[in-house]
């Protein structure tokens, strides 16, 4: 069980993320969160948003390189430690985290963290095993139709 | 084949033919050509001295500086009133030079780019779509006249307007597309973003020319464009297009040599090399009237292909240019030209074919840094994996060419497109930035 992540090159240039983002409202595709990685000369936005299939369409039309990519969703309790369990469980079971990134779900008052791992099926296994919900795709968007 | 007669003549007939003519040729300039005069004056050599096709050895050569100082008509070797039309080289090196056709010439130019359509597999059925751009360049006039003598239906778009183009391919049932290979993967790009699949049109024949491009972008033109893609060469100096053409077999491009001798001397010396050593492409043009040029240093770099051809035509063939001499950048006292870093690109899967060059000079140091567009096909969501790419890229042009260079990813479509002939190198060593 994982859930859709846009990945989107940017160059380092005044503008363009605001440019991405702009797209993306234009098409009436709402975000529900953000990061930039970034290296001196690019970045990378990685963003969990409605149909995130059909984002990408509209952002290589505008000119910008977008991936899929898949990573877990985690729900965790907005309390103290919470992340470290997860991190725990993950660590022994020899499974590294690529990036991470979390954010909050306002209907819950839970935390949802998004890991990227390289092994997916068997983190989720682990995570699962340890006591922990996955989250599904349609709790925190609204996915492409199929 | 177009003129089978003159095509598949016998070695002996055409080396008859050619004799012929450039004794004829060289008396022409000899008369009528000041510059020629004064040259062949000067190398101690009279046109009667010809005997034999070797003796045209003893001719000296024509450089473009020849003709950018007779500019404009300086090397005509008829009165401005037999000239019917003049074109002129695109001049980004330096100043223009200018070329005139008489009626003959132009005819002669429309016969032969007929053939050049022909050996690619077009016939008087085919729809061709002529992007060359039209005006002073040759390409756009010597395409469309050599499917106009084909008897193929013609259509005179131009280069630009690039969505027009696409549309055009598609609702008028295009068979052959006639442009700059680089012009070629624009319109491709821009069909996709417009929804359209080449592939799924009817086009399955390009004529693509008037600059260098690699077997890789070959490749990559026919798996977007669902095309057999035909490499046709020509310079304004010697005619314009169709001064050579792939046939079908696309195994060196056939020189029409009962119009030009081609020689390949070697890019130092001068002397000439042997058949199958790359060398400069030196042509003379036997049947030209408006302005014939003799032993003309194309400054092209290419090869005889040695054995025959299946397809029966019995000229030469020479290999795809695959670079110009003055293409050649000097990088830190190494040679490089920019279609060797175009190969190494093409290699490497996650990089577009579109990439720019940049020189600048730090203190002493040209400093290159090589931008390449990140592919929309590749997964790019890790940093470390993007950095991997930058590596290999770096890597593989270090390893290939011996220059280290500083690799820059740039966003799909940031790299400016050619309608005409790309521009691969931006040198800025001179102008201190």
């Amino acid at each position: 069980m994982s859930i859709e992540q846009l990945s989107v090159f940017l160059q380092n240039e005044p503008g363009r993320l605001a440019r991405m983002c702009r797209a993306l409202g234009e098409a009436g595709l709402n975000m529900h969160a953000l990061v930039v990685a970034d290296t001196s000369e690019y970045g990378v936005a990685r963003i969990i948003c409605d149909r995130p299939h059909s984002a990408k369409v509209v952002l290589e039309r505008e000119g910008f390189a977008g991936s899929v990519t898949r990573v877990l969703a985690v729900e965790v309790p907005d309390s103290p430690g919470g992340l470290a369990d997860v991190l725990e469980a993950l660590d022994a079971a020899g499974i590294n985290v690529e990036y991470l990134y979390c954010f909050l779900r306002a209907d819950t008052e839970s935390a949802v963290d998004i890991l990227r791992v390289e092994d997916i099926e068997r983190a989720v296994e682990v995570l699962k095993s340890s006591g922990f919900s996955l989250v599904h795709a349609s709790q925190v968007y609204a996915p492409d139709a199929v | 084949m177009f003129q089978p007669e003159l095509e598949t003549m016998s070695r002996g007939a055409l080396e008859q033919l050619q004799l012929a003519r450039l004794r004829t040729q060289l008396a022409r300039v000899y008369v009528n050509v000041p510059l020629y005069r004064r040259k062949f004056d000067e190398a101690g050599f009279r046109p009667e001295q010809l005997e034999t096709l070797d003796d045209l050895r003893k001719v000296p050569f024509t450089v473009k500086d020849d003709l950018r100082s007779a500019y404009p008509f300086g090397m005509f070797a008829v009165p401005l009133r037999d000239i019917v039309r003049v074109h002129s080289s695109s001049g980004t090196t330096g100043q223009i030079s200018v070329v005139g056709y008489t009626k003959g010439d132009v005819e002669r130019w429309s016969d032969l780019m007929a053939r050049t359509l022909a050996c690619a597999g077009a016939t008087a059925d085919d729809v061709v779509q002529v992007a060359y751009g039209y005006g002073l360049f040759t390409g756009g006039l010597g395409a469309h006249y050599g499917a106009e003598r084909l008897g193929a239906m013609t259509i005179p778009v131009s280069g630009g307007n690039t969505a027009r183009q696409v549309q055009i391919l598609k609702d008028f049932g295009v068979t052959v597309l006639a442009c700059t290979p680089s012009y070629a993967l624009l319109i491709a790009e821009t069909a996709a973003s417009m929804g359209i699949d080449v592939r799924d049109l009817p086009v399955k024949i390009g004529v693509f020319g008037a600059e260098p491009w690699s077997e890789a972008m070959r490749e990559q033109i026919e798996e977007t464009m669902g095309l057999r893609a035909i490499d046709i060469y020509g310079l304004s100096e010697v005619m314009g297009p169709g001064v050579a053409a792939e046939c079908v077999h696309r195994n060196g491009l056939h020189v029409f040599e009962d119009h030009f001798i081609i020689e390949i001397v070697d890019p130092v010396t001068f002397e000439p090399v042997p058949d199958g050593e790359r060398g400069e492409v030196v042509f003379t043009t036997l049947t030209k009237e408006g302005i014939p040029v003799i032993r003309y240093r194309t400054r092209d770099i290419s090869r005889i292909v040695t054995g025959e051809c299946e397809c029966g035509r019995t000229f030469r063939r020479m290999e795809r240019v695959t670079g110009r001499t003055d293409d050649m950048l000097i990088i830190r006292g190494v040679n490089v030209y920019p279609m060797q870093i175009e190969q190494v690109l093409m290699g490497i899967p996650g990089v577009a074919p579109h990439y720019q060059v940049v020189l600048t000079k730090r203190g002493s140091m040209d400093d290159v840094e090589v931008q390449v567009e990140v592919s929309p096909d590749v997964a790019f969501d890790e940093i470390r994996e993007l950095e991997s790419l930058q590596r290999r890229v770096a890597g593989e042009i270090a390893g290939k060419l011996a220059v280290n260079v500083k690799v820059k990813l740039v966003e799909p479509r940031a790299i400016q497109r050619s309608e005409g002939k790309a521009k691969r190198v931006v040198d800025l060593r001179n102008e201190g930035v």
